[in-house]
């Protein structure tokens, strides 16, 4: 993927903030909390539990399909940033080789269940994370987390990075641009060009910042960035957070999975 | 009663590493004037212009807005009586949605829910954008943001509208529809700009500024009707004056 194609890909999750459907209209603080209690949940499992996880795909994927987000955009995001997780649990298997079962005949060592919970854990959350930006638009949760209590400095950091992300990457562009037009074909004589670019990369964004300050001063800025309450909690985001307590709770504290196992394999006995 | 002047009276402006910036500029606009300021590139158009509201302060003179003298303590008062609509909008528009932005302004002056809604429909329409309010500034075209750049100036009802280089990447429709608009407002207006076309479209007096003096004031289809003249100042006559 090249940086241009790159760029109108990030374009893209915002423009999925614009639907009209009944998640999209959900109070965006009952989807920050109902989102961060769901993220809470699922990390709090123990490191070799891969089981009891899988009911808790129920929840993006109800959200994925009420908010008619494309699975494929989601799916493609996730695996984007997978190298981390992976990265983070690759040697699990071969440090902890201590078998647990024993699965068709071959052996399964701690390891790669715990590499396994891992990953799995890594889709929930990632998947969680990015659904509430595409059903909530990225302004209206830093608006939830003002209005849930977040430090005001830290809110506002928050929304200048999503604005400018743009207007940076813009720049960046055009200056990529220019040094590949004059590179004919070869890699713009590497690394010490890339890291000038990057230093007047920086110098722009510095000028920029300035000129936004001052845009900001003559409209009386104060330190706060102020925010119209558009939203109330209604009804149904008091449902919305209810039904997600609830099918936490359930899955977290009891082993439904296991249960249902149980009963299936009497069924077929 | 306020009247809506500005009078610069006989400002110094030096920038920290040492460039002389204003030398001495002295000039008068008065209650509904509106005013083209032109000059060669770097002849402190824009440092004029960032004096009118206080984000930089004269090293020597004085700057005088209605029946204020700016100061430390009256930059805050200023600041709602002049608005600045700057040249790059990206550098405007820093709020998510362009209605956040509209209504940062008004917010900022401590105004209720109600009336701030009623502040950004108003400046909205009178740009004919009020579709576009939920939109990110980054899904905007240039023209599209350079006319919610004055809305949300306009929001904060200023005395004196002062812009820099208003009509800078607009296509000519766009730029048309500005002029169009700029004629429409009652409002004192100070305009920057190297579009003498614009200028003396809108604006009936121009100032034109030379290594930071005043080297002429007066009625604009006098002054840019000089081509010896504004040829000594790295302009020239206006398209519409230039026969083909």
């Amino acid at each position: 993927m090249t940086f241009d194609e790159k760029y109108f890909d990030i374009g893209r999750l915002d423009r999925l903030s614009y639907r009209d459907t009944c998640v999209h209209h959900l109070d965006p603080r009952a989807k920050v909390i109902a989102t961060m209690l769901f993220l809470i949940t699922v990390i709090s499992f123990p490191k070799y539990e891969v089981v009891a996880l899988a009911p808790f795909f129920l929840f993006p994927v109800l959200l994925m399909t009420l908010g008619e987000i494309p699975v494929r955009f989601i799916v493609k995001k996730v695996i984007a940033v997978s190298p981390f997780a992976i990265f983070i649990g690759i040697f699990n298997p071969f440090l902890d080789i201590r078998p647990v079962a024993v699965i068709l005949g071959v052996p399964i060592s701690g390891g790669w269940l715990s590499f396994l919970s891992i990953i799995l854990k890594f889709a929930l959350t990632v998947s969680a994370a990015l659904l509430l930006i595409a059903t909530t638009s990225f302004p209206g949760v830093c608006h939830a987390l003002r209005r849930l209590g977040f430090p005001a400095l830290f809110v506002s950091q928050l929304l200048f990075l999503y604005r400018y992300l743009f207007v940076l990457m813009e720049e960046a562009m055009r200056i990529i641009r220019a040094r590949e037009m004059r590179s004919f074909g070869s890699r713009g004589t590497g690394v010490k060009v890339f890291v000038r670019l990057i230093g007047i990369l920086f110098l722009r964004a510095v000028d920029r910042a300035e000129r936004i300050y001052y845009a900001m001063l003559s409209r009386g800025f104060q330190g706060d960035i102020p925010d119209l309450k558009r939203s109330r909690i209604a009804f149904r985001d008091l449902g919305f957070m209810a039904m997600t307590i609830a099918f936490l709770a359930v899955f977290r504290f009891f082993p439904i999975t296991e249960r249902i196992g149980r009963v299936a394999q009497e069924l077929f006995r | 009663m306020s009247h809506h002047i500005v009078e610069f009276k006989n400002v110094f402006f030096r920038y920290p590493d040492g460039t002389e910036a204003l030398n001495g500029v002295n000039f008068r606009i008065t209650h509904g004037e509106s005013v083209g300021v032109v000059g060669a590139n770097g002849a402190g158009k824009s440092t004029l212009l960032q004096h009118m509201n206080g984000y930089l302060m004269p090293t020597s003179g004085t700057v005088t807005i209605g029946d204020l003298t700016l100061t430390g303590k009256t930059k805050r008062e200023i600041r709602r009586k002049v608005g600045i609509v700057f040249q790059n909008p990206d550098d405007q528009l820093f709020m998510p949605t362009v209605f956040d932005d509209v209504a940062f302004g008004p917010l900022n002056l401590g105004m209720d829910e109600a009336s701030v809604r009623e502040r950004v429909r108003k400046a909205l329409g009178m740009v004919n954008s009020l579709a576009l309010q939920d939109k990110p500034p980054h899904h905007l075209s240039c023209g599209q943001k350079s006319a919610v750049a004055i809305a949300s100036v306009m929001a904060m009802e200023p005395d004196i509208l002062a812009m820099d280089e208003p009509a800078a990447n607009l296509d000519p429709r766009s730029r048309r529809s500005l002029i169009t608009l700029l004629k429409t407002f009652k409002h004192s207006k100070i305009i920057a700009s190297h579009d003498l076309d614009l200028i003396l479209d809108v604006c009936e007096r121009c100032i034109v500024i030379g290594s930071g003096a005043v080297v002429a004031d007066g009625p604009s289809a006098e002054i840019l009707s000089n081509k010896a003249f504004l040829e000594e100042n790295n302009l020239e006559l206006p398209l519409s004056f230039q026969g083909r």
